[in-house]
């Protein structure tokens, strides 16, 4: 056998795992279309009592009912695309107990690489869409005008929203391997940031908002860019917040890293 | 050419008595003993060997493939694979969780081949050439390069009817080859076996054995194979490596330990004897 190489790209190697995936999927129809049904189902939910809660109140902390909705949406959007890519970080820690882990260490590839193209949520798809009509029915009633600035800060936002959730899946992964049982605890970041994440973070009061703000860094992507969209604030700065999110990934991957080590050398 | 020089491994294990209480107390006072799997582990394997690597259960064979493939880090020791430096536990500057320990790791599983009895690494959904494709795009493996291999392997292990298979639907015999199939399409240089023919009936063992003996024929492949079945090892291999109780016994020949007209799992059971292990 010969030996030669040129090195696949690894953009086109995620591809190639997720087109794996996505075949695999379409082998069973029923429970696809069932499974996506579902999901906007659920969520569906969520929206119903926003609604329901804005029929007795017409303004939350001087946030109207289309405005939540307008924020919900870029928020329930981040999530559900960090869900569908970042599934694989999320199931990790059954990977781990089972043994998994190894054959990724003894690939030729990243380790975060191929955890993300072990698993792909395409059934969430379904909630994406949903986000996408919540966003759409926020901004028609909202009335605000449009300029490419405006634009540039939501597609921020989603980005941030969807790095951020992504950088909390990292983590919660990275901490399995130091304990495999207890981390519930972090759904609180995760499951929770997105249940709350429909309203403004700065209804939730003070204290709520400096924890969200400073420790994880989620008020950023949603309270502070959402304010200057609205017109509350004009300070140019807060529409770059969404870009903490980006330096949030960096404790998240040192984290990992001090994961994998933790496992090379204690080998469970 | 692997070479191990005093290679030790010990993990910690918690411990505590069976019971509510004893699982109260260890909630907070925990104790922990520690295991000595590997101890002053040495040895060297030319390239183009094939050597058995026995003992029983627990005995620390699984801990130093582990180790020879890079997915575990032993506490002291070096270890060599073909000129490239692994481990060097005791060197000064030994920096773990630095990019260039992930470098070192990823050209290192470049040239190695790991076959796991028990786990499999195709995808489970998919047909086997599916899985194929994929490697090939994870180890980069070039377009004349893979079909050159594929047609190979393809022709020795009998593939031509499996690879549009799921994974799922295939045996344990077939579903075996197309493993060892797996971990060759890259050329490896050294290839890893963990008990390759557990579960398997005559046909498929006589099948896989005849293909690696082949493999290191024919392309130099250097095979380490750990087994509790001693067909395999007198099938395939002249040299063995008794380990137990995490240190190497004996290295020879299978030749040296075998007496008279004694069958080749008796003459372990009294090995293990003489060694108390």
């Amino acid at each position: 056998m010969k030996k030669g190489r040129k090195s696949v790209s690894p953009v086109r190697l995620y591809r190639h795992y997720i087109s794996i995936i996505v075949r695999s999927k379409m082998l069973d129809k029923k429970s696809f279309f069932l499974y996506s049904a579902g999901m906007f189902l659920t969520s569906f939910c969520v929206f119903l009592s926003i609604f329901f809660m804005f029929q007795r109140f017409h303004q939350v902390k001087g946030f109207t009912f289309r405005e939540v909705l307008l924020c919900y949406g870029i928020v329930l959007m981040g999530f559900t695309l960090a869900e569908i890519f970042g599934k694989g970080l999320e199931r990790f820690p059954r990977m781990v107990r089972a043994g998994e882990f190894d054959r990724i260490l003894l690939r030729p590839r990243g380790t975060i690489l191929q955890i993300l193209g072990s698993q792909f949520e395409l059934g969430r798809a379904s909630r994406c869409l949903h986000a996408l009509i919540v966003f759409l029915y926020g901004i028609s009633g909202s009335g605000l005008c449009w300029t490419w600035q405006k634009i540039l800060i939501v597609t921020g936002m989603l980005a941030g929203c969807c790095t951020l959730f992504c950088g909390l899946f990292l983590m919660y992964a990275a901490l399995s391997f130091f304990t495999l049982e207890g981390l519930e605890f972090m759904h609180i970041f995760t499951y929770g940031l997105n249940e709350h994440g429909a309203y403004p973070m700065g209804i939730y009061g003070k204290e709520v908002l400096w924890i969200t703000t400073f420790i994880i860094p989620f008020a950023p992507v949603q309270y502070y860019p959402l304010l200057y969209l609205l017109d509350r604030r004009q300070e140019a700065y807060l529409a770059f917040m969404p870009l903490l999110a980006f330096l949030f990934l960096i404790p998240c991957i040192l984290l990992w890293r001090l994961g994998v080590r933790h496992y090379q050398s204690s080998g469970s | 050419m692997i070479t191990m020089e005093n290679v030790c491994k010990s993990y910690r294990i918690a411990k505590r008595n069976a019971g509510f209480k004893e699982a109260w107390k260890a909630l907070f006072h925990r104790e922990y003993e520690e295991i000595c799997a590997l101890k002053n582990i040495s040895f060297t394997i030319r390239d183009g060997e094939m050597v058995g690597y026995i003992g029983p259960n627990g005995a620390g064979k699984s801990s130093t493939i582990k180790i020879l493939s890079g997915i575990l880090t032993p506490d002291s020791g070096r270890v060599r694979i073909d000129g490239r430096l692994l481990w060097d536990i005791d060197h000064p500057r030994h920096k773990p969780m630095t990019r260039q320990e992930k470098y070192r790791r990823i050209e290192h599983v470049r040239q190695i081949g790991v076959v796991f009895g028990q786990r499999s690494q195709l995808w489970w959904d998919v047909p086997v050439i599916d899985s194929f494709e994929l490697l090939k795009d994870i180890y980069s493996i070039s377009d004349p390069v893979y079909r050159d291999n594929l047609d190979e392997l393809t022709e020795l292990l009998n593939l031509e009817e499996l690879l549009r298979t799921p994974v799922r639907q295939l045996s344990l015999g077939q579903r075996m080859r197309c493993e060892i199939a797996a971990s060759l399409l890259h050329s490896p240089r050294t290839l890893f076996l963990d008990e390759p023919t557990i579960g398997l009936d005559a046909v498929s063992k006589l099948a896989v054995r005849d293909f690696i003996r082949k493999q290191n024929r024919e392309h130099g492949t250097t095979v380490i194979l750990t087994t509790h079945d001693m067909q395999d090892i007198e099938a395939l291999t002249r040299r063995i490596l008794l380990i137990g109780k995490g240190q190497i016994l004996m290295d020879g020949c299978l030749e040296d330990i075998k007496k008279g007209n004694a069958g080749i799992d008796e003459t372990l059971v009294e090995l293990y004897k003489s060694y108390e292990i």
